[in-house]
């Protein structure tokens, strides 16, 4: 399976990403440059962490702009998964492949440090190989990632099981429902503002985050067996 | 050419963490007559004279990425750039 990672002006978390994939994982990985115009030969498409634009206006309203952008909206729409971590979550609910918006965190406080976050969902193409309900640690590192959305887009995300992560014990940031991490109604864009990638081998502190990348190769591995 | 002022505050249903803050530092300073303090952003942008209409031009910069309309509202004016 054959990553992207997107790289924008600014992104910061595209090196833990890239290693998580070929060194954790040994899957093919490229890095991609957000002028980029053509995704087609990637089978995934990770946006990482940081500040693109410096968070200039608001985080990730300019990075969604960029080049590259319109090409992963592609890949959405083609079915392909699609990961947002942190910046890249934020990039994803401006570029409105996800609902809703990440706002300042309630305490106004750049929150740094492990979490322990609640699978709520085992059953999406990024979570099959958790436990449903498991409580997974895995590192934050942002000043807005309060998950805001209006009352009728939180119904809906209840209705159809779309929140994939909540924070299990102490919310760092405001979020409402405790949220952590929601995937689009299809089922292969997820926005998250933990970082699997910086929990991707022991030595690193934890490797919690590392059956999140699993997850997406073994989905991809089944359906592309099964339609050869 | 035209001066456009845009103001942008977060919507009223949304927290405005930064807003609380501040009403409590007045409040702290005894200006307890204060009953809220919303933060928001002021953009004020030149526009050259152009075939497009300006208002329509405004609205869809503001809706596409000046705001997020999710969480922010947004206002703008219009004035006259005199002698250029």
């Amino acid at each position: 399976m054959k990553f992207a990672v997107i790289v924008f002006p600014g992104s910061n978390c595209d090196l833990d990403m890239y290693h998580a994939i070929k060194d954790e994982l040994g899957e093919e990985v490229e890095y991609v440059w957000h002028d980029e115009t053509d995704l087609s030969g990637f089978d995934g498409v990770l946006l990482p962490g940081g500040f693109s634009y410096g968070d200039y206006l608001r985080c990730g309203a300019i990075s969604r702009f960029s080049n590259v952008m319109s090409e992963v909206v592609k890949a959405a729409e083609a079915g392909k998964p699609v990961l947002g971590v942190c910046n890249g979550f934020q990039v994803l609910t401006e570029a409105g492949l996800l609902p809703g918006a990440l706002l300042r965190n309630k305490n106004l406080k750049f929150m740094c440090r492990t979490v322990g976050l609640k699978v709520e969902n085992n059953e999406t193409q990024f979570t099959s190989a958790y436990q449903k309900g498991e409580v997974i640690q895995i590192p934050i590192a942002h000043g807005e990632g309060n998950y805001y959305c209006d009352e009728e887009t939180l119904t809906r995300l209840k209705e159809n099981n779309q929140i994939v992560f909540t924070y299990a014990s102490e919310n760092p940031n405001g979020s409402i429902e405790d949220i952590a991490g929601i995937i689009n109604e299809k089922g292969n864009v997820l926005g998250m503002m933990p970082h699997p990638e910086r929990a991707a081998n022991d030595i690193m502190g934890g490797s919690d985050g590392l059956a999140l990348f699993k997850s997406i190769v073994k989905q991809w591995r089944e359906s592309h067996v099964n339609h050869a | 050419m035209k001066k456009v002022k845009v103001y942008v505050t977060l919507r009223e249903s949304v927290l405005d963490p930064q807003g609380s803050a501040v009403m409590g530092a007045l409040h702290s300073m005894n200006y307890k007559e204060v009953s809220d303090v919303r933060i928001g952003k002021f953009l004020e942008l030149q526009i050259e004279e152009s075939d497009r209409d300006l208002d329509t031009t405004v609205k869809e910069m503001c809706e596409k990425l000046l705001t997020n309309t999710v969480i922010e509202d947004y206002r703008y004016e219009v004035e006259e750039v005199a002698g250029k």
